[in-house]
């Protein structure tokens, strides 16, 4: 198991140094990182080059991500524009996200979870072409449309839950965000755990467990679910991470200052440092996520673990 | 009273094409301490007769429309579905082809052992593993204590095969089926794991129904045969008549078609045709397409089972054609040298399995 | 499906991220798909279905498996219904002024956030442009970014993944690396970054950005697919009885191994139309004067308590569109997924 995890750890660093290099030199094609620098104003010639020698940009492109590599594993991720630390940013930021990442993830778990083992059970009855009706519906609205919709009715007109999430987005306001931001992976969770479900459920393996006269609760829980959870769980896992990516919309809409509320500020202002930093921790916690993924996926399945 | 006996029992499965007829009345019985072989092509019924039996039929589609299942003398198909669970893998049992497929792949084999005896008689985890490795001992794993933490895909085939024996014989009952437990093994191997189950049947006087397409390896164990085709017994017969003197032609193909050492440099004899498509039956006789002795009547009336001699039915028109009815021995060549494939000893021979040599009439 | 991971929305057709999670979702979904009650006609075990003719191998000749597919399909109800709505979607694309006379770009302010009257079915905009007229032309857009940027990625993504697969070794090795590293860049991320400098107000950009992060998704499916065509025998044999690699490739592989880049392709045709709306209303994706369904949502939705018909008719008319699209997608892989039949 360790060597497992050893290897797949060594096997992400190159992926990592691609992923940022490719961030990286995306932003730089974006434009100025001086004149995003300077706010509004446009800097003058001297501050400019200081700035520029400052920040090493006169050096050549490669030059630049090693010096902030270097920079981001000390623990430095530069300066956004209005002169806050990207990492007091970060600090203020990623809490909330990782909140709202987790309401959804939790609702994809219960509800998606729970809705695919019902209709994988039952295919072909009523309550599964409903289910999948719904889950049509989640996969084909998007997510800014269900958003705005949810916002208007949830929020202004029959005024459940506030239209807007507060500063400091305590886990109640995020529900209604988070099912937002979920719904689409929640409406895949539930398809996908019916087919696994339903494809299981014809294996030998439950037949034998019904053969051993086992009882239907135990046959389920211990015998299909066990099997058929393996590609949701994998699913869910490097879902996480593109939530957190994906957040950008949501916030926009429920006015969440998170991640993606950051991004979308320092990408309006073109500020090099703060898109760089932040999609440099999202691709760490994606790479993480995924790793996190293989070893659940080695504890569920043995053929792997023994590979 | 027989311990299972099964009554004109149908099975058919809806699809979207259509009903298709999997089971079309049958009937058979095992006694206590008695072997059945149950033979046929695959598509026959013989594996969906079975799983009637067990009550693991897939339903839907499956669905049984008519016939009783006598278990100890009572109907298992008017049980609760409670009352059966009990009865399932307490006291009767099913072995499986593939035990690969057929094993949980994520828990290990001790868990699925042990997990037999925490269900049905309630033992703690830890007593069910011991339970555990002392069946994998008895089955012949070796260093049964330290592999009961394995998972099946560890194993061979020949011991997950054993395991799979050993998950059926766990809680001793008193019937156990067996579908078609040697043919995903290497032939070597078949022998083993067919002896072992036939060493372990014998020592807990277990009845047994035996599955198969392989006609050696019913030679060597069985009681008694029923042949199965299209979803009806054509032929069910002591295993030593059925041998030297089948009574239906469908069972005359079967041992022709057999590679026999005295017929070497012959041409083998191969039945014509092909198994009928379940959904196609052919009117009448099911078998009138592919058989030398069909005429007129077989293609328009299903023959019902005659009686042959006592114990002995054929579900053929011209029984009184075929070897098993002309009572003329059929020559000592078709008793001789018959080699089945995986079998030691001629189907005619002395060795008479489960040590029940009666009377050879 | 909007959000930057577009990995769920196709069906996993164009995953952004979750590489295998979502790549199993697009072929395991198949498998066992709607098949409802009917299930499979053989009962397991034994299977009476075996003795019937046409078993058929895994991978079918290929004019038999594209009839088939096309039996199938013309029976089924899902695959018309959403056939039909793709060809009408089409027509106005292409003609839009054979049902909408007027001009999207002529608006009057004096009639700003007005609901439906006669002749305006749909009221109008908070720009007093005609919610109607814009609704179908915008139809345009999004057909045209969603056609042009599947082609787009079919081609480069099926051309680098198929000649990776057949040919493998070190290009096959570096391919897969640089699929890994585009799979960690989340898509509407990536096009915030990238478009956020463009102020060109055509299509092109979009389709570009579009083209250049999801080419690798379609590549994995190319390659996959040619892989296990290539195991297959008739391959082995066309190899051992000389066959070129050309002609390997473009007379044996090639017409087994397109189904799964079509299927993977219409899927993600729908997640590009989601996501050029999405771009549009975060303000990357198209300008104005251009007409998107994403725009006129992004524009509207100040207003959506009061005036809500200025969103709910092209949120709808986009929702109609995706939904047809993955419905076309979904069912074309049931009548091409060879497993099934």
């Amino acid at each position: 198991m360790g060597r497992y995890v050893t290897r797949r750890l060594l096997q992400m660093i190159p992926v990592f140094v691609g992923t940022t290099l490719l961030i990286f030199l995306m932003v730089h094609v974006m434009g100025d990182p001086v004149a995003g620098l300077c706010g509004e104003r446009q800097c003058d010639p001297a501050t400019e080059a200081r700035l520029r020698q400052e920040f090493g940009l006169d050096q050549p492109v490669w030059r630049q991500y090693l010096t902030y590599m270097g920079n981001v594993f000390s623990g430095d991720f530069g300066t956004a524009f209005n002169g806050q630390r990207v990492i007091d940013l970060m600090a203020t930021a990623f809490p909330v996200t990782l909140r709202l990442t987790l309401v959804a993830v939790v609702l994809e778990i219960v509800i998606g979870i729970t809705l695919g083992v019902v209709t994988g059970l039952r295919r072909g009855r009523p309550v599964d072409t409903s289910v999948l009706l719904l889950t049509l519906m989640a996969v084909s609205v998007p997510i800014f449309v269900t958003g705005l919709l949810a916002q208007l009715l949830l929020g202004v007109e029959w005024r459940l839950v506030p239209p807007a999430v507060s500063a400091a987005a305590p886990l109640d306001e995020l529900i209604v965000p988070g099912l937002v931001l979920a719904s689409v992976s929640l409406a895949y969770v539930t398809r996908l755990t019916r087919t696994s479900v339903a494809e299981n459920a014809r294996a030998d393996y439950v037949r034998t467990a019904v053969a051993k006269g086992l009882p239907r609760h135990r046959v389920i829980t211990r015998h299909l679910l066990r099997n058929s959870l393996i590609p949701v769980v994998t699913f869910i896992g490097t879902d996480v991470g593109a939530l957190m990516g994906g957040a950008i919309v949501t916030e926009r809409i429920f006015n969440i200052h998170g991640v993606g509320f950051q991004l979308y500020q320092g990408i309006l202002r073109q500020n090099t440092q703060t898109v760089v930093g932040f999609v440099t921790v999202l691709v760490i916690v994606f790479l993480l996520a995924n790793l996190l993924v293989d070893v659940v996926y080695a504890v569920l399945d043995p053929r792997i673990r023994h590979a | 009273m027989a311990l299972l006996e099964v009554t004109g029992l149908h099975v058919e499965f809806r699809t979207r094409d259509g009903t298709v007829p999997a089971v079309s009345g049958v009937s058979y019985r095992v006694d206590a301490g008695e072997t059945l072989a149950v033979l046929g092509e695959s598509g026959s019924g013989k594996s969906v007769t079975a799983q009637a039996v067990m009550g693991i039929l897939d339903s839907p589609p499956g669905r049984i429309t008519a016939g009783r299942v006598l278990f100890r003398g009572q109907d298992l198909l008017t049980l609760k579905e409670e009352r059966r669970r009990r009865i399932r893998g307490a006291e009767m049992a099913m072995i499986f082809q593939d035990a690969l497929s057929a094993l949980n792949p994520v828990l290990t084999v001790g868990a699925q052992l042990g997990e037999m005896f925490t269900v049905h008689r309630g033992m703690s985890r830890k007593a069910a593993r011991a339970e555990a490795v002392r069946l994998m001992d008895r089955v012949g794993i070796p260093a049964a204590k330290d592999r009961a933490g394995d998972y099946p895909h560890q194993f061979s085939g020949g011991m997950r095969q054993r395991i799979m024996i050993a998950m059926a014989l766990a809680l001793e009952p008193a019937l156990i089926i067996a579908d078609e437990p040697t043919t995903a093994l290497d032939v070597t191997v078949q022998a083993q794991v067919m002896d072992l189950l036939a060493e372990l049947r014998r020592e807990l006087a277990m009845g047994l129904v035996l599955i198969t397409h392989d006609l050696g390896v019913v030679a060597d164990v069985a009681d008694r045969i029923v042949v199965m085709y299209a979803g009806r017994i054509v032929e069910s017969a002591p295993v030593r008549d059925i041998y030297r003197r089948p009574a239906h032609p469908y069972t005359e193909g079967l041992l022709e078609s057999v590679p026999r050492v005295d017929r070497k440099g012959r041409e083998l004899y191969a039945i014509k045709g092909l198994p009928p498509n379940p959904r196609r039956i052919p009117p009448g006789c099911a078998f009138h397409p592919r058989c030398p002795r069909a005429r007129e009547v077989c293609r328009t009336e299903v023959p019902p089972q005659f009686e042959v001699a006592p114990e002995r039915t054929s579900a053929c028109f011209f029984w009184r054609e075929t070897p098993g009815g002309t009572g003329a021995p059929d020559g000592t060549e078709m008793r001789g040298g018959t080699e089945m494939p995986g079998g030691t000893e001629t189907p005619g021979g002395t060795r008479a399995p489960g040590g029940t040599e009666e009377g050879d009439g | 499906m909007p959000e930057p991971r577009v990995s769920p929305a196709g069906d996993g057709a164009v995953a952004a991220t979750g590489a295998g999670g979502a790549m199993d979702l697009a072929t395991s979904e198949g498998a066992a798909r709607e098949r409802g009650p009917e299930g499979p006609p053989v009962p397991r075990g034994t299977a009476p279905g075996d003795a019937g003719p046409g078993g058929g191998g895994p991978v079918g000749r290929p004019r038999g498996l594209w009839a088939d597919a096309w039996r199938d399909l013309r029976r089924d109800p899902v695959f018309v219904v959403s056939a039909l709505v793709i060809v009408f979607l089409v027509v106005i694309a292409v003609r839009p002024s054979l049902i909408a006379g007027g001009n999207p770009l002529s608006c009057d302010l004096g009639r700003a956030q007005e609901g439906a009257r006669p002749g305006h079915p749909f009221g109008f905009t908070a720009q007093g442009c005609d919610v109607y007229t814009r609704t179908v032309y915008g139809a345009r857009t999004s057909v045209v970014v969603g056609v042009l940027a599947s082609l787009g990625v079919a081609l480069i993504g099926s051309v680098l993944g198929g000649l990776a697969g057949f040919f493998g070794g070190f290009w096959d090795a570096a391919l897969s690396r640089v699929t890994d590293i585009f799979f960690g860049i989340p898509v509407v991320l990536g096009g915030l970054v990238l478009l956020s400098v463009v102020t060109s107000s055509t299509v092109w950009p979009v389709i570009g950005f579009m083209v250049l992060l999801t080419w690798p998704q379609l590549s994995r499916i190319a390659r996959g697919s040619v892989l296990s065509v290539k195991q297959n025998d008739f391959v082995q044999a066309a190899r051992a009885l000389g066959a070129s690699s050309t002609r390997l490739l473009l007379r044996h592989i090639l017409p087994n191994a397109v189904a799964p880049v079509i299927v993977v392709a219409t899927i993600a045709l729908s997640t590009f139309i989601a996501l050029e709306a999405t771009l549009s209303y975060l303000g990357v994706g198209l300008k104005p004067p251009a007409v998107s369904w994403g725009i006129d949502i992004s524009n509207a939705s100040p207003y959506i308590r009061n005036s809500p018909h200025m969103l709910l008719w092209p949120a709808g008319a986009l929702a109609v569109t995706v939904l047809a699209f993955i419905m076309l997608g979904d069912v074309v892989r049931d009548a091409l997924d060879p497993k099934l039949r």
